[in-house]
């Protein structure tokens, strides 16, 4: 049987993620249940969805540093105008949306540096986050908390929510012919363009599905904390990258994985948990994450050097 | 009509050009009376600016995907921990200027360890590094806020001729990396690894020791800047290098570095430092509220961006 290099590039962060899950259970047994394992991943629906939108950026050799501050614009927005009169809330994320298409026209155009532009925004997402809510507040539109405290039979909601994700978004970028293009600009722009389509449209594209998939992680953090601050997502634009990361993206070439994105989500999230459980005291939680990140990267490392091995032989 | 062309083919030119305007607008405006003040404010600033900004300049100069983002909590750091070991005494506080640099020399190391054995781009490195740093700065701030020692406070608060000890610091340390940049074999190395890092190994040049160089200078830089601010402020704060993240990178990217490596100028940083400081203050001035400042900024830092970017065209 021939493993295509994609599957190889899934196992790692897969087994990563197992490993995580296992020593989570082992310490807390009674995590393996329906309530358990909807706490554990409560949180990872919205980080999935920035990853996702992220990878997107990604995947045409860009980077999105207002990540962050968009998601927590977005979710300002849910809590006051969408929870409020929906039709202006709708009418604000297309507003946004297309903002996100401009940046992409624009960083083409004049080849400016995505980081630069990105940076850019996310001070203006924040002024207009801080506008909206200049401290926290707001109230969750019912149907985005019905969703996401919604108890499917069997699953939790979290890991439904991140297996449609994955399954929505691999087709999409994985399977879809403007998936292929999208990772065709990241992979080598001037083959895109001899071959006749237009590249500022696939960059303005992608920019727009990513700002449609920020928006909807906005949305589901509100429907999860039931009000909304002007900071509260700030940490995504980090979390968002090394998602991508972990799930075997690359920052050039239009290497992304969906799936492994999500996972790469899922096991931030977990680490977040499997630290609490562990008893480590607060002032060393956030350095003892980096500690993991470390070691997934090393794992990663590693296995990829036996992959290498296996082939050379 | 030579020197002309000769000057704004400079990519530094505009980030001085948008200092003057926002000065003499923001000077306007209050009449006239702020102007020494002010200029004495935005040395002052912009000199913290600049120390850190030189420090990333030489990292993003190595090329695409190369970047510091423990600067930050390198800064916090350095600061909680000198000042913790001077304790407010006079006699210690070139004990603590070398505890500050130590500290950058092993954060240094660290990330490029990181970077080289466990091959992890420097975007995650230096951030999962700057986790376990800011832990340790946590862990390490515990307790009262120690004050600076009088010496150290009085000498970073200080003007010599009416011009902030600070931006002298800082304008030495600029002339330091200047001659470092365009003087020395380093300088020449860092610049053709950031074009071509394959060619620079054909030719020879010590590549992983010289990165490794420039992320050791990076890490002192912002050590270095964390120990004058804290001295400067009075005491560290576990959140005091949080807003140098987002300056550091904008200062080097509006000053006309590329972003996309090899090509970088230093007096660039000045006049991106004292423009983004001036920014703030004008907007303040006008009374805007902190919203509107913030989307002012993002606007201006865009603006600039389009004025300035995309001549050089290299993809």
């Amino acid at each position: 049987m021939k493993i295509s290099s994609g599957t190889v590039r899934l196992i790692i962060p897969a087994a990563s993620l197992t490993l995580l899950l296992a020593a989570v259970f082992y310490m807390q047994p009674r995590a393996m249940s329906y309530t358990g394992l909807n706490l554990l991943f409560n949180l990872a629906v919205p980080i999935a969805l920035a990853t996702v939108a992220q990878m997107l950026i990604m995947a045409v050799n860009d980077l999105d540093l207002s990540m962050g501050t968009f998601v927590s614009f977005c979710a300002c927005v849910t809590a006051t105008f969408l929870q409020a009169s929906p039709a202006i809330g709708v009418l604000i994320f297309l507003g946004a949306i297309a903002a996100y298409a401009a940046i992409g026209v624009v960083i083409h155009l004049r080849e400016l540096p995505s980081i630069v532009v990105t940076l850019g925004m996310s001070f203006v997402w924040g002024g207009l986050a801080v506008l909206m809510l200049p401290s926290p507040g707001g109230e969750a539109p019912g149907w985005a908390r019905w969703l996401m405290t919604s108890r499917p039979p069997f699953v939790p909601m979290a890991i439904v929510a991140s297996i449609v994700i994955a399954l929505v978004t691999h087709f999409l970028i994985m399977r879809s012919s403007v998936g292929v293009l999208i990772r065709g600009v990241g992979g080598n722009v001037r083959s895109v363009e001899r071959a006749g389509w237009s590249v500022i449209r696939l960059r303005a594209g992608t920019y727009a599905l990513a700002g449609f998939f920020a928006v909807l992680s906005g949305i589901a953090l509100v429907g999860l904390t039931t009000s909304a601050d002007a900071n509260i997502a700030l940490r995504y634009t980090l979390l968002s990258i090394a998602g991508v990361i972990l799930g075997g993206g690359e920052f050039v070439g239009g290497k992304v994985s969906p799936i492994g994105a999500v996972i790469g989500a899922l096991t931030l999230t977990l680490a977040g948990s499997f630290l609490s459980f562990m008893r480590i005291s607060p002032d060393w939680q956030i350095g003892a994450q980096g500690a993991i990140l470390i070691v997934v990267l090393a794992l990663r490392l590693f296995l990829n050097r036996l992959e290498k091995r296996e082939k050379s032989r | 009509m030579n020197t002309a062309r000769l000057l704004f083919s400079r990519p530094w030119i505009w980030s001085f050009a948008a200092t003057t305007v926002v000065w003499v607008v923001t000077v306007v405006f209050t009449g006239g009376a702020s102007s020494l003040g002010l200029s004495q404010a935005a040395l002052t600033f912009a000199a913290f600016s600049v120390i850190v900004g030189i420090g990333q300049m030489f990292v993003i100069t190595l090329g695409p995907g190369n970047i510091d983002l423990s600067v930050p909590a390198t800064m916090t750091l350095s600061g909680t921990l000198a000042l913790k070991l001077m304790d407010v005494q006079d006699s210690m506080i070139a004990v603590g200027l070398l505890l500050s640099i130590l500290l950058g020399l092993a954060v240094g190391i660290g990330n490029y360890v990181l970077i080289k054995l466990l091959r992890i781009p420097p975007i995650i490195a230096t951030l999962s590094m700057s986790f376990i740093i800011q832990s340790t700065a946590i862990w390490a701030n515990r307790g009262l806020r120690i004050k600076p020692p009088d010496i150290l406070a009085s000498f970073t608060t200080s003007n010599l001729f009416g011009i902030p000890n600070i931006a002298i610091v800082a304008l030495v340390l600029s002339a330091v990396a200047w001659v470092l940049l365009e003087k020395t074999i380093y300088g020449r190395w860092i610049s053709a690894i950031g074009q071509s890092t394959f060619a620079a190994r054909m030719t020879g040049i010590p590549v992983d020791g010289t990165r490794l160089a420039t992320y050791v200078l990076c890490a002192v830089l912002a050590s270095i800047c964390g120990y004058l601010l804290a001295s400067f402020s009075g005491g560290a704060a576990l959140n005091m290098g949080a807003e140098y993240l987002l300056m550091s990178i904008a200062v080097v990217v509006i000053g006309g570095t590329a972003v996309a490596g090899g090509n970088s100028n230093i007096p660039g940083i000045w006049g991106a430092s004292l423009f983004m400081f001036l920014v703030v203050s004008m907007l303040n001035t006008y009374g805007f509220g902190a919203g509107f400042r913030l989307i002012l900024t993002g606007l201006i830092i865009i603006a600039v961006i389009l004025v300035a970017g995309g001549r050089q065209s290299n993809r």
